[in-house]
């Protein structure tokens, strides 16, 4: 099976469960933030627990990915953009309730109004290549 | 008292946990990829831009798949719509809000290298510290952020 492939019906699940879980609504995301619905936890301890399974277990079993070359790993390490990152990328998502997943599986369940955001990261993800992206080697 | 803390039950939010997670973990077995999300958008730019930071490698090498990936997120929300939800949802946060949220998402993931998937689940199912101090950075900002807005109003 090709990986473009494997991605394709992969990413058919994660949307599905993102739906499931009704983590494409902001409504539901937003009324976790405030502390009214503590379910978001559930999703991702629910998430966490499963990856962390195939990402301890798979490597020690299998020299190589059951249709793959190798294990990717994640690489970048730790540095000040990790934290100052994370805390905009916070605050964006406290504002809306959207986060980059729910936003592309939202448009399957015909939700327009995540274009919104869909344009708003891509012009997030832009400004950070254009002003801080030559300095990712340096930084790191 | 679970009924205080999920009010509307917890088993949805459960199921959908373990579907995500055996779907980051499938992409992991069959084919070795580490399936966070925010890479997508700096991958997908790659096409159009011809920026430097852009145009690096390890976007160029993934941008197919991700893209693939991509599209499948967006076929499995159709799924559920065309099964056991409805099509025609929408959200009461209005445009601007979103645009601007989704701004700083996108610039914020991007310099973090990591969002709710990428450190929140694929981080922390690799054990990676930086990971846990994303994911503690971004759930605090974003709980204070977003009890500041429904206090000011900001928010419906």
């Amino acid at each position: 099976m090709s990986r473009l492939l494997i991605a394709l019906l992969c990413g058919v699940v994660f949307g599905f469960g993102l739906s499931l879980a009704t983590m494409t609504q902001p409504e539901v995301v937003l009324a976790f933030l405030r502390f009214q619905d503590l379910g978001l936890l559930l999703v991702l301890g629910g998430a966490v627990i499963v990856a962390l399974l195939a990402y301890q277990i798979g490597p020690r079993l299998l020299a190589r990915p059951l249709a793959g070359a190798f294990f990717e790993q994640r690489q970048a390490p730790f540095s000040r953009r990790t934290v100052i990152g994370a805390a905009i990328f916070g605050a964006g998502w406290g504002l809306c309730g959207v986060c980059p997943g729910p936003a592309i599986a939202g448009l399957g369940l015909g939700n327009l109004d995540m274009l919104w955001a869909l344009a708003g990261i891509f012009i997030g993800a832009w400004l950070q290549a254009r002003f801080f992206g030559s300095s990712d080697a340096q930084a790191r | 008292m679970i009924e205080t803390l999920f009010p509307n039950g917890p088993w949805h939010y459960l199921a959908g946990g373990l579907l995500i997670g055996s779907a980051i973990g499938a992409l992991y077995l069959l084919a070795g990829l580490v399936g966070g999300l925010s890479t997508f958008f700096s991958a997908s730019l790659s096409w159009v831009s011809r920026l430097p930071a852009l145009q690096q490698a390890k976007l160029l090498d993934s941008r197919s798949w991700r893209l693939a990936y991509a599209a499948g997120l967006i076929l499995g929300g159709a799924l559920f719509a065309a099964t056991l939800g409805h099509f025609g949802a929408s959200t009461r946060v209005p445009p601007w809000l979103m645009l601007v949220g989704g701004l700083l998402i996108g610039l914020g993931a991007r310099l973090s290298d990591g969002c709710t998937a990428g450190h929140g689940i694929c981080g922390l199912a690799s054990l990676r510290w930086p990971s846990l101090v994303a994911v503690i950075t971004f759930l605090s900002t974003a709980i204070v952020v977003a009890q500041l807005a429904a206090h000011f109003g900001v928010l419906p």
